[in-house]
């Protein structure tokens, strides 16, 4: 038990760091791909996908919101007014203050206060900052283990097929017939009475994803077994299997690489999905713990002052998770309509 | 066991398909009782045939006869459920797939549609080099280049475009990468499905030109499949004509072009369009293609068949070597009535 405290203990910042370093190379490649790899970078340039884009507003709205939330949240340490994770900087006095511009704000105390306090004191944009990078772990790293899992049990099915394929489907029909929701709940409930409070706090992260990403693997499993169906049949697989390639190596560089226009897809939708959850769970008090909310747990804990007047402590984390949420959802539209094979047979 | 020449042998193979679907679709009420009905398509009955070397045996047949099972049977991508496949008097049909490996070299496969035969997401170099990183690990990357150059040379394909995808290609360039994969590990038999039916008429030449300079500079085999009668005419030494998924007759080429002797052969021929002949002397069949799920008894071609007799609708005829030659499964020609 120890030992798995020790690993899940890691994974935040590991976590975190891949998140950057991803992050990080994504703008690279960006920048550079076009120097280093030109005939990759031509190739991806004169895509549908790419011309389509530049002719989308929305698409290219919703991109740059994403990319502006994605490098404010992961830069957090570096760009927000305090840290909301040292408890030196919560300051009780300076519970529920009002935004800058309001009366009773602090703007002599600019940047620190700027959308207010939250009832524990501590600067609102900073916890909000934080709390999206929490968000946006959960997210990605839910959709992860969940693309992860799925993709694994939805080549072997369909591949495989008969039997393996019945069994793992129906796999996936019982985990899809329990509630994400009422699973999470559950598991956390069961890990708090097991290993204490203390504990939980200190891994919330990691079994947060964990539980997303455990309960929503199916949604790739038969995304991916259906598209391995069709491709199955094509020739290129019969002409591998008659070069005498193995069942994995087919699976994995032939097959894999031609379904994953629909796991694209459905990954914006699930990163979205799988931060609603979060939200969804920290509302109602079985995610992310006080000492370091999500956006989903301070809008919780804002709710509670709703009534009394102090509204930015819910409105301002929940204004931030729409726009993420919303910018996420188009760009998946956006995806799923330019890489739907009826209407562009993507190669 | 029988000791022959032939390099690929085909014995008694029988390919069923159970498409029956789930526990609830197989559920019939008959007799006011429940009872559980498999539905098997019987894509090939009890087919032999001996591939010799250095041949172009010619498959032919309608849609639906089981041309391409064969071929997909003998390169051993279906299970057989019941018969063998020899090679060089080597059972292979049953053995796993590392034990294949060797023959994979020896055995290879063209495919029909030139679209779906090559995998979009790769080079034509990453295609063509995977053959040979698996079955040949102790080639070094030059060797290999040099290899995958030399062999797009030879199917007419610039090897300064190995760098390019498959969508960048033509129907017919295409075709010839395809034919390049087969040919990278050097094999002694090629198994063609239809390999040229999807391309335009201009481009068939092209390709069949190629497939018979390639014959001549390598003494490949060639096992192929096609419902052209012209082009079979062209390039094959034998021609074995098929039914439901029966052997009708296997002939030589002239043999069967000048004198067919089964009816449905006779048929198949008269149905070649020719100039100035109009429609005369075209035997016209009546009835339909039976399913392959309820075969019909004893002969397959019966019910269509303008000799028809009693014995036909009994007993299945057993293939019979003709003073000629010829292979041929019917009893009319048995027993000397046509």
């Amino acid at each position: 038990m120890e030992t798995l405290f020790f690993i899940l203990s890691w994974t935040q910042p590991t976590i975190n760091a891949l998140a950057i370093a991803a992050l990080s190379l994504f703008f690279l490649w960006m920048l550079g791909g076009r120097f280093l790899m030109p005939a990759a970078w031509g190739r991806f340039a004169d895509s549908h996908l790419v011309y389509s884009f530049r002719r989308d507003a929305v698409a290219k709205g919703s991109l740059g919101i994403l990319l502006v939330l994605l490098v404010a949240s992961f830069a957090c340490p570096w760009i927000a007014p305090t840290n909301p994770y040292d408890p030196a900087s919560l300051d009780l006095m300076m519970a529920q203050t009002p935004p800058a511009w309001m009366e009773g704000g602090e703007p002599d105390q600019l940047p620190a206060f700027v959308l207010g306090a939250d009832d524990q004191g501590r600067d609102l944009l900073s916890t909000m900052l934080y709390g999206m990078r929490v968000s946006l772990v959960i997210g990605i790293g839910a959709v992860l283990l969940q693309a992860v899992l799925g993709i694994a049990i939805g080549l072997t099915a369909g591949y495989l097929g008969k039997r393996v394929e019945m069994l793992l489907m129906r796999l996936a029909d019982v985990q899809l017939s329990f509630s994400t929701l009422l699973v999470a709940i559950f598991i956390g409930a069961m890990f708090r009475t097991a290993f204490g409070v203390a504990s939980y706090e200190r891994l919330a992260v990691p079994i947060l994803i964990c539980i997303i990403g455990l309960a929503e693997w199916p949604q790739y499993a038969r995304t991916v077994r259906a598209s391995v169906l069709a491709e199955k049949k094509k020739e290129y697989v019969e002409a591998a299997r008659v070069v005498g390639l193995p069942a994995w190596r087919i699976m994995l560089r032939h097959i894999l690489p031609n379904t994953l226009s629909p796991v694209l897809v459905i990954s914006t939708v699930q990163v979205a999905n799988a931060m609603m959850t979060e939200a969804g769970l920290s509302f109602l008090g079985f995610g992310m713990p006080v000492t370091q909310p999500s956006l989903g747990s301070l809008i919780n804990t804002g709710f509670e002052y709703l009534l009394s007047g102090s509204w930015w402590i819910t409105i301002f984390p929940g204004a931030l998770l729409v726009v993420l949420i919303l910018s996420i959802n188009l760009l998946g539209d956006f995806c799923r309509d330019v890489m739907n094979p009826r209407l562009y047979k993507g190669m | 066991m029988i000791m022959s020449t032939a390099l690929v042998s085909i014995r008694n193979v029988v390919k069923h398909f159970d498409i029956s679907g789930g526990l609830l679709e197989q559920l019939r009420f008959s007799g006011g009782r429940p009872t559980l009905k498999r539905t098997v398509v019987h894509a090939l009955n009890d087919v032999s045939l001996d591939v010799q070397q250095g041949e172009t045996l010619a498959v032919v047949g309608e849609s639906g006869c089981g041309k391409s099972t064969l071929a997909r049977a003998v390169v051993c991508l279906h299970q057989l459920s019941s018969g063998e496949i020899h090679y060089r008097d080597q059972r292979i049909d049953h053995l796993p797939p590392a034990r294949l490996l060797p023959f994979r070299t020896k055995l290879q496969m063209i495919f029909q549609d030139p679209y779906a035969s090559l995998n979009p997401r790769m080079t034509v170099q990453r295609i063509l080099e995977e053959p040979l990183r698996l079955h040949h690990r102790a080639m070094t990357p030059a060797q290999i280049a040099e290899r995958v150059a030399a062999v797009m040379e030879q199917v007419g394909v610039r090897a300064s475009w190995a760098r390019q995808y498959p969508h960048e290609f033509s129907g017919g360039q295409r075709q010839r990468i395809s034919i390049a994969r087969a040919l990278i590990v050097d094999p002694e038999c090629i198994v063609a499905d239809e390999p040229i039916s999807a391309l335009d008429v201009s481009i068939q030449a092209q390709i069949l030109n190629l497939m018979m300079d390639l014959q001549e500079s390598r003494a490949l085999t060639y096992l192929f499949i096609s419902h052209d009668l012209n082009v079979v005419r062209r390039i094959a030494t034998r021609v074995a004509v098929m039914y439901l998924g029966s052997l009708c007759e296997l002939a030589t080429a002239r043999q069967l072009f000048e004198s067919p002797r089964h009816p449905y052969t006779q048929a198949l021929l008269s149905a070649i369009p020719a100039l100035g002949r109009g429609r005369r002397g075209r035997i016209r069949l009546s009835g339909e293609l039976s399913t392959p799920i309820d075969l019909p008894r004893g002969c397959v071609f019966h019910p269509r068949c303008p000799h028809a007799y009693e014995p036909c609708r009994v007993d299945t005829p057993a293939p019979q070597t003709l003073d000629t030659g010829t292979v041929v499964a019917c009893h009319a020609v048995r027993d000397g009535r046509i």
